[in-house]
């Protein structure tokens, strides 16, 4: 993944200085280790700052939402489908970007590593390739990728652009196989009592920072529903009431437009499984509407489209 | 009372007994991290962290906590009328906090408990919380605590200090309120010089380890105008989600929202810690928002802890160097580049 650093930063300094964009927006190398911070350019000098490696899980698309002008951005698997997704819903118009493709092997789960070594510091950390040694003041360890991947990324089979002006390396193989719903299944097997519990003992470290929402390029409303004060919709307090609330409307919001691509996840300070909240709703997206999202620009999302075909019976 | 010296096993068990008199927050693994929780019989202290995720804050002020109840039941005769919700102010003490999260309760006191207001809960609850502090004998390489007025074995704040010595622990009595807790514990061995001088170079060892920076010196002479509208502030801005992770996570912001929840005729009034990143923290009633950009969300956030409150105390900066926000920022926004541009701006 290291290698794309390089064509990353030649790309946009072409880009840049041919004024083909105005802006380019990619991942700058973080202040500590396993963590990057999305960067926005508009010199052809600043190409130096860019980067990217395994820790690029968070989706870049959230930056591009009513955004004017040319943007370059680099796009991996899920980051190109909210692009799609962006598009369709109108946050963005394409031909206003040139996405540069990133073909992925799936991002590191920098939990797991931290878990691998019993919550250590972790003071560096070396890619290479199929493997990456991380170091703290008294170990040092080395491990292999496919093991530390973020779940998402273990069961992505879209690992590929779906959407891209030019790519950045050779298509890598989509995984195949994978079972990805295992965990939905178990849940759906719960009686309503299990299943409310299964909730509450998920949420019961939130502390509401919204972090889930913020870090997700599908929420961008101007007034999150949690924020309308009048009417006020959802408790402020830490009542597991407001918050299971605030995490099940969430969800319901994004279903049918999530592209698992694990950002909400990925960024939650106290550690939740965010995914199980809209994993069902991709599951269910795929079993009744033959959906995944953002795989093309020329269909409508299953819940803002009306067939008068539609086989389902409910729906006439 | 001269500092004692006690094996750990002992102390654990003193520790358990302390619950009769106190209720007692320890540090308690929590999945993959550390966080603070009330002792109980299935939640056993481990001070074996660096830190922990959340600050003790919430010990002294709660996330959520009832102010007042009231009726709006037109028969009761008190109907309308604010009635100050029952509190619990019998003793507490956290034990495990560390130096850089006592530091920060003595600037949140500031805002609590000056000579101007006087918040009666926050003062309440932190007079009955007795404060036994762990020092830091491996900091965080995101920890800066000595280049903002603190250090891994500072006592302010703290009523007592335990030092680390491998199998057993050197404890500090600091204040009465310390030496009234200890007492309770029962007591361990008078610490020998040797056992001093083990502490000392502790304490100078983690000191060493830690940065001389972020610069925070010519913060105070700077123009506020000056650094309000310097051009760097879109740039560290663009990332930024808008969460509330590094103002949650801060043991220092103390802001907070207040909010009336109703069910039936009764009615709650109820303090929410709340966050200067979320756009609804300044929406006025008129539906103005004099900070409806992320840029002057994000801006706020440093200019107040790194330049209102410097001016407005003359006493260091409104951050303990915890370096929580540094770690936990879900895209690396770190104060320490932030204070040092802060530090070295020149307008033109």
């Amino acid at each position: 993944m290291l290698k794309y650093t390089e064509k990353i930063q030649e790309t946009a300094k072409r880009l840049l200085q041919d004024k083909q964009v105005d802006v380019f927006i990619a991942y700058g190398k973080g202040t500590v280790p396993m963590m990057n911070q999305p960067l926005l350019i508009s010199s052809p000098d600043r190409v130096n700052q860019l980067y990217w490696d395994n820790f690029c899980g968070l989706n870049l698309c959230n930056y591009l939402t009513k955004r004017t002008g040319r943007v370059g951005i680099v796009a991996n698997g899920c980051n190109s489908r909210n692009i799609v997704t962006h598009i369709i819903e109108n946050q963005i118009k394409r031909e206003q970007l040139y996405i540069v493709g990133i073909p992925c092997e799936g991002m590191i789960d920098h939990r797991a590593v931290t878990r691998a070594v019993n919550q250590k510091e972790i003071l560096d950390i070396q890619q290479n390739g199929k493997t990456f040694t991380v170091k703290g003041v008294d170990f040092e360890e080395t491990f292999a990728k496919e093991k530390f991947l973020q779940t998402n990324c273990a069961v992505c089979t879209h690992r590929n652009p779906v959407i891209y002006d030019e790519l950045l390396g050779e298509q890598v193989e989509e995984q195949t196989g994978v079972s990805p719903y295992q965990d939905v299944e178990k849940v759906e097997a719960m009686d309503p009592e299990k299943k409310q519990g299964f909730f509450t003992r998920l949420i019961a470290r939130c502390i509401r920072c919204y972090a889930c929402r913020n870090a997700c390029p599908l929420c961008y409303c101007p007034t999150c529903f949690v924020d309308e004060s009048r009417p006020q919709w959802v408790g402020k307090s830490s009542d597991p009431t407001d918050t299971l609330t605030f995490h099940f409307l969430r969800a319901y919001h994004c279903a049918g437009r999530c592209t698992d691509c694990g950002a909400c996840e990925r960024v939650c300070p106290m550690g939740i499984s965010m995914r199980q909240f809209t994993k069902k709703l991709n599951k269910d997206c795929q079993e009744l509407f033959s959906w995944e999202a953002g795989l093309t620009l020329d269909q409508r999302p299953p819940l803002d489209v009306y067939r008068p075909d539609d086989y389902n019976d409910f729906i006439k | 009372m001269a500092d004692e010296i006690i094996g750990k096993e002992e102390w654990m068990k003193a520790l358990e007994g302390l619950k009769n008199a106190y209720t007692v927050f320890v540090p308690v693994r929590d999945g993959d991290f550390h966080t603070f929780m009330s002792m109980n019989g299935e939640r056993v202290a481990d001070f074996k962290y660096q830190n922990t995720r959340l600050s003790p804050k919430a010990v002294i002020y709660p996330r959520s906590e009832r102010l007042f109840e009231y009726s709006l039941d037109p028969a009761d005769p008190k109907a309308h009328i604010l009635k100050e919700s029952e509190k619990d102010y019998s003793p507490r003490a956290i034990v495990g906090i560390r130096p850089c999260d006592a530091h920060a309760l003595e600037i949140v006191k500031r805002n609590f408990d000056n000579p101007e207001y006087r918040d009666p809960w926050w003062v309440q609850h932190s007079e009955s919380t007795t404060l036994v502090g762990l020092g830091c004998s491996e900091p965080c390489s995101t920890c800066f605590c000595t280049a903002v007025g603190g250090g891994p074995f500072h006592e302010q704040g703290l009523d007592a200090l335990i030092y680390d010595l491998g199998d057993r622990f050197l404890i500090k009595g600091i204040t009465d309120k310390g030496e009234a807790l200890l007492a309770k514990m029962g007591h361990g061995k008078p610490a020998d010089a040797s056992a001093l001088q083990e502490a000392e170079e502790l304490a100078a060892r983690a000191t060493k380890r830690l940065p001389a920076s972020p610069s925070i010196d010519t913060l105070r002479e700077k123009k506020i105008n000056d650094l309000f509208n310097a051009p760097f502030w879109e740039e560290v801005a663009f990332p930024c989600l808008n969460c509330g992770t590094c103002t949650y996570l801060c043991p220092t912001c103390w802001c907070f929202d207040i909010q009336d929840e109703v069910l039936g005729k009764a009615g709650d009034r109820i303090r929410n810690w709340d966050s200067c990143m979320f756009p609804l923290f300044t929406l006025h009633g008129s539906g103005h928002n004099p900070r409806d950009k992320k840029v002057q969300r994000v801006r706020q956030r440093f200019m107040h802890k790194l330049k209102y409150y410097v001016d407005k105390y003359a006493d260091g900066v409104q951050c303990s160097g915890c370096g929580r926000c540094v770690r936990y920022c879900p895209v690396n926004i770190d104060i320490r580049d932030v204070c040092e541009r802060m530090n070295d701006y020149q307008s033109a």
